[in-house]
């Protein structure tokens, strides 16, 4: 029941990523052209979709505060308590700048893949590559 | 334009009530490099490549049926291979991308993913500008 749910949660986001053109990098980095609100070529769309998305996680956030559980059993997250950290600044900065760099962050990456653009698939790799240094480097400080 | 940010809106809905069932149906938040990373890591193993499949698989059939978005990639192959990793390495160190920290984040007003969401914004806006405005096209 819960593998089922979170597959047809997985096929919603990534319709959704197709419908409202994210899965598009040119699309993203118009977006992120900032420069080119003067020459009026902007391309607002990703304000949209974030828009979009908002509302409902929004309210889904309230409804699972005043749920014990989730319908299909576990528990709910915890509050965010993490503190603003120099690792979140640098893993934001990191990731903001290969995303600007191409124009894919991983779930357009992952519908494109499904879409099958062979850069999603190159892409995707490297990416796949970096989260496994990054587990590398982080095991070796642990030890270290 | 005036179709694109109509789409763009329905398909925000799409994407939020996709992360809102997965929270209220799993108590998972859908932040796809978490679920990702989870993968690779071998932690969440059903659940995670559920959700996955769903995200590769529903796009693929939609293509298998004539429905193939277009998808314009203008970077070059050495930019790809540096963006994917930087894009790995980072969504993970930072513990989230536009979904975790942009959609299930600031929907709940987390500070970290505030403080993250405009982090990686600006930098992409930065490269962006360095890209085409600067260097010259991408």
């Amino acid at each position: 029941m819960r593998a089922f749910a979170a597959l047809l949660s997985g096929a919603l986001f990534g319709l959704g990523l197709i419908v409202s053109d994210m899965v598009n990098p040119a699309r993203v980095l118009g977006f992120l052209d900032f420069a080119a609100i003067s020459t009026g070529t902007w391309d607002p769309t990703l304000a949209f979709v974030m828009a979009g998305a908002l509302a409902p996680m929004a309210l889904a956030w309230r409804l699972s505060a005043r749920r014990a559980e989730p319908i299909c059993g576990g528990a709910f997250p915890g509050p965010s308590s993490g503190e603003v950290n120099g690792r979140l600044f640098s893993g934001a900065a990191i990731f903001g700048a290969g995303w600007g760099l191409v124009g894919f962050c991983p779930g357009p990456a992952l519908a494109a893949l499904g879409s099958g653009s062979a850069e999603a698939v190159v892409f995707t790799a490297a990416m796949l590559a970096g989260m496994i240094v990054h587990r590398y480097v982080t095991r070796a400080r642990q030890l270290a | 334009m005036e179709q694109d940010w109509i789409a763009g809106l329905f398909g925000g809905l799409m994407i939020g009530t996709a992360a809102a069932m997965l929270l209220i149906l799993n108590g998972r938040i859908a932040g796809i490099s978490g679920i990702l990373g989870g993968a690779v890591e071998g932690r969440n193993l059903p659940e995670g490549l559920a959700f996955l499949a769903g995200l590769v698989g529903a796009p693929a059939l939609l293509a298998l049926g004539g429905g193939a978005p277009g998808i314009s990639v203008t970077t070059s192959a050495p930019l790809l291979l540096a963006g994917g990793l930087l894009v790995g390495f980072g969504t993970r160190l930072g513990a989230g991308c536009t979904s975790g920290h942009g959609v299930c984040g600031i929907s709940r007003l987390s500070p970290r993913s505030l403080v993250a969401t405009g982090v990686f914004m600006a930098v992409a806006a930065v490269v962006v500008f360095l890209m085409r405005h600067v260097a010259g096209g991408a």
